[in-house]
């Protein structure tokens, strides 16, 4: 249940917002950049590994 | 002992070992930010002069705690680098900032915010108030350094420079109201002293909700520092291999 925050919802509500927001975001962004990193590096590695197998 | 440590800056050793603390870290982490915000949220009274507007604490101080120790850890892990030349320990720096930059944005913005009603104004040029500006600033600039320089090895040359010089603000941030006695930001929230210290009701909420801030960076930090690692062994495999460029 929603607390009484008088005159400072607003306030309160916005602050609140953005740092959830900014966590979210910020946590989103790493996750997806740390996936995309590993994906890369296999990709790269299994490359390198038919190059060498090819010779 | 002292070998022990330096052992955990061997990529390998330190991808299996933060591969083994991400999700404790963060299902620790999940558990502290929910409750301490949830509990600071809903669960604590108004304040007697500040009313419900004391609830931005439980953002505002943890954001702010962490915008100035995740330059303080970038200073150690720049230190180590320079002394060193650990790459894991520059990583750890390059993965700290964009945690630590987004902890200023959200202290600066909360703080403005909570400022115009408590203060009548969004903004002051206090000494606390301008260095952490100051603090934001070195933030930018330090990301920028590492975009803008392609070797691996000279951007964390030049930032750990950087991070010695921004560490001065990032002190300043912290002690700021300490050194002048003027500007509107009161000092320290918190105190190990009970007389100066904020109430129990405020305080336990708070500690939580601190400890999942620090929990979370240390486990974007981890992450983060496994990506750069990534990302370096792809390029110096790429570069071993010029064929498959």
């Amino acid at each position: 249940m929603m607390p009484d925050l008088g005159k400072y919802t607003f306030e309160v509500l916005a602050c609140y917002g953005i740092t959830l927001v900014s966590i979210f975001v910020l946590t989103g962004i790493t996750v997806l950049r740390a996936r995309r990193a590993k994906q890369v590096l296999s990709d790269i590695e299994t490359r390198v590994k038919e190059v060498r197998h090819a010779d | 002992m002292a070998a022990s440590i330096w052992q955990w800056a061997n990529p390998v050793k330190f991808i299996r070992l933060s591969d083994r603390l991400i999700p404790p870290l963060s299902i620790l982490t999940a558990i502290c930010l929910c409750t301490g915000l949830i509990w600071g949220f809903f669960l604590t009274p108004d304040d007697a002069r500040q009313g419900a507007s004391v609830k931005i604490l439980f953002v505002h101080v943890p954001s702010a705690l962490m915008a100035i120790n995740a330059w303080l850890m970038m200073l150690f892990t720049s230190l180590i680098w320079i002394i060193r030349r650990h790459h894991v320990s520059a990583f750890a720096a390059k993965a700290a900032a964009p945690i630590g930059v987004t902890m200023t944005v959200i202290a600066l913005v909360t703080g403005a915010i909570w400022g115009k009603p408590i203060w009548g104004t969004y903004w002051v040029w206090d000494p606390r108030l301008t260095s952490f500006l100051i603090l934001f600033l070195f933030y930018l600039g330090y990301l920028a350094l590492w975009a803008a320089i392609e070797d691996d090895d000279t951007a964390a040359d030049l930032t750990s420079i950087l991070c010695l010089v921004g560490s001065v603000f990032a002190l300043l941030s912290r002690y700021a109201v300490l050194f002048w006695s003027q500007g509107l930001h009161q000092p320290a929230t918190f105190s190990a002293d009970k007389e100066t210290n904020i109430s129990n009701v405020f305080w336990y909420p708070a500690v939580l909700c601190m400890a999942g801030f620090v929990l979370l960076f240390v486990t974007l930090v981890l992450v983060g520092c496994q990506t750069e690692i990534r990302a370096r062994r792809g390029r110096a495999l790429l570069m071993r291999e010029g064929r498959l460029t």
